[in-house]
């Protein structure tokens, strides 16, 4: 667990490094993230550690967004100030983008699916 | 007696050590609760943890600075977290090679869709810029969204305040809009709420199905990804 712990702390790094030698314009940990799937994919599979202590991690992702979510006390004032175009952004932001994507996907999947039974 | 118990009190309150154990005591006990009202999408575990932990910050008037320097334990390990999704994306690999082109069409647009229309809803309705750049990349998971929020103009600790609200709506609304809609694919299911609702609604997807969660794991590494890159280029060519 030390051990893949480690590892996920290196990759980020290292992520962080790139990102900061070449000015991405992503953030550290994606490109550590990146840098762990090439690997895998060349390394052909993931050590068995890494792999609970990575799951492990995820299992419990929701807790990891309290500390930030709690931040909320300190915007309370200015999301007052700015409730409607707040409100109505997140509330139809996150139905529109849901409802677009599945009826997207599920298009796309079953034309693919149809044209898969009729070669 | 009171006099002994305010030092303790002064002397805890300003240690790391309480807020970082109230955070996770408050969290389990909202998974608990979650669990008793058999994971109604309304009892969401953040949701009910972060409220708790306002009211009580509030309650003994302490700073959320105060708060974090505890709790930025947890916090730091988003960072870890989201270089983990490789392994998830990597167990997917197969899945994700046969269905790669429909999955890279509705990523881009997806992603696509859920900055513009955060960002447009919140400009439209008169919302500041400041704002609404904040808005813009709140369907990425927090770091990723913070770092994009910074660069592009937002206010990063208020994205992370947006990026938890998306993950709860979503994760409260998914399954029930998904279904109106007829969607009865989990893998479908999965992808759309973690494109729109990263972790938190990730979590919410597993309760659907073990492979709405992988899908939903899938789109939320691959959204990271995807905003991280669009949402810079949309923003430097909608505002210069």
């Amino acid at each position: 667990m030390l051990g893949a712990l480690t590892i996920l702390l290196l990759f980020q790094l290292a992520g962080e490094v790139l990102v900061q030698v070449f000015a991405l314009p992503v953030p550290g940990p994606v490109v550590g993230m990146g840098l762990l799937l090439l690997t895998l994919v060349l390394r052909g599979g993931a050590p068995q550690a890494l792999s609970d202590t990575a799951n492990g991690l995820l299992a419990h992702l929701s807790i990891l967004f309290v500390p930030g979510g709690v931040g909320v006390m300190l915007y309370l004032p200015r999301l007052w100030e700015e409730w409607l175009p707040i409100t109505a952004s997140l509330a139809l932001g996150t139905l529109i983008t849901l409802a677009g994507s599945a009826l997207l996907l599920r298009s796309l999947h079953r034309r693919r699916q149809d044209r898969g039974q009729r070669p | 007696m009171t006099g002994r118990l305010g030092h303790i009190w002064v002397y805890l309150a300003a240690s790391p050590l309480l807020w970082l154990t109230l955070t996770l005591i408050a969290y389990q006990g909202a998974t608990l609760v979650s669990r008793h009202l058999k994971h109604h999408p309304l009892a969401n575990p953040v949701l009910l943890s972060v409220a708790t932990l306002v009211v009580v910050l509030r309650l003994t008037g302490t700073p959320y600075q105060t708060y974090f320097d505890g709790a930025q334990f947890v916090h730091f390990l988003l960072g870890p977290a989201t270089v983990a999704l490789a392994i998830p994306l990597y167990q997917h690999l197969d899945r994700l090679r046969r269905m790669w082109v429909p999955l890279l069409v509705t990523l881009v647009a997806g992603s696509a869709v859920a900055a513009l229309s955060a960002y447009g809803i919140a400009r439209l309705l008169g919302g500041s810029r400041e704002v609404a750049l904040s808005l813009a990349p709140k369907s990425a998971t927090m770091p990723i969204a913070m770092g994009i929020s910074e660069k592009i103009g937002g206010i990063p600790s208020l994205t992370a305040v947006f990026v938890v609200l998306t993950g709860i709506l979503g994760a409260v609304l998914g399954q029930w809009l998904l279904d109106r809609l007829g969607c009865r694919d989990d893998a479908i299911k999965g992808f759309a709420i973690g494109l729109t609702s990263h972790g938190i609604g990730t979590a919410r997807a597993f309760q659907i199905s073990a492979l709405a969660g992988a899908f939903s794991g899938l789109a939320m590494g691959l959204n990271g990804l995807m905003t991280a890159v669009l949402v810079p280029l949309l923003a430097h060519w909608l505002i210069g």
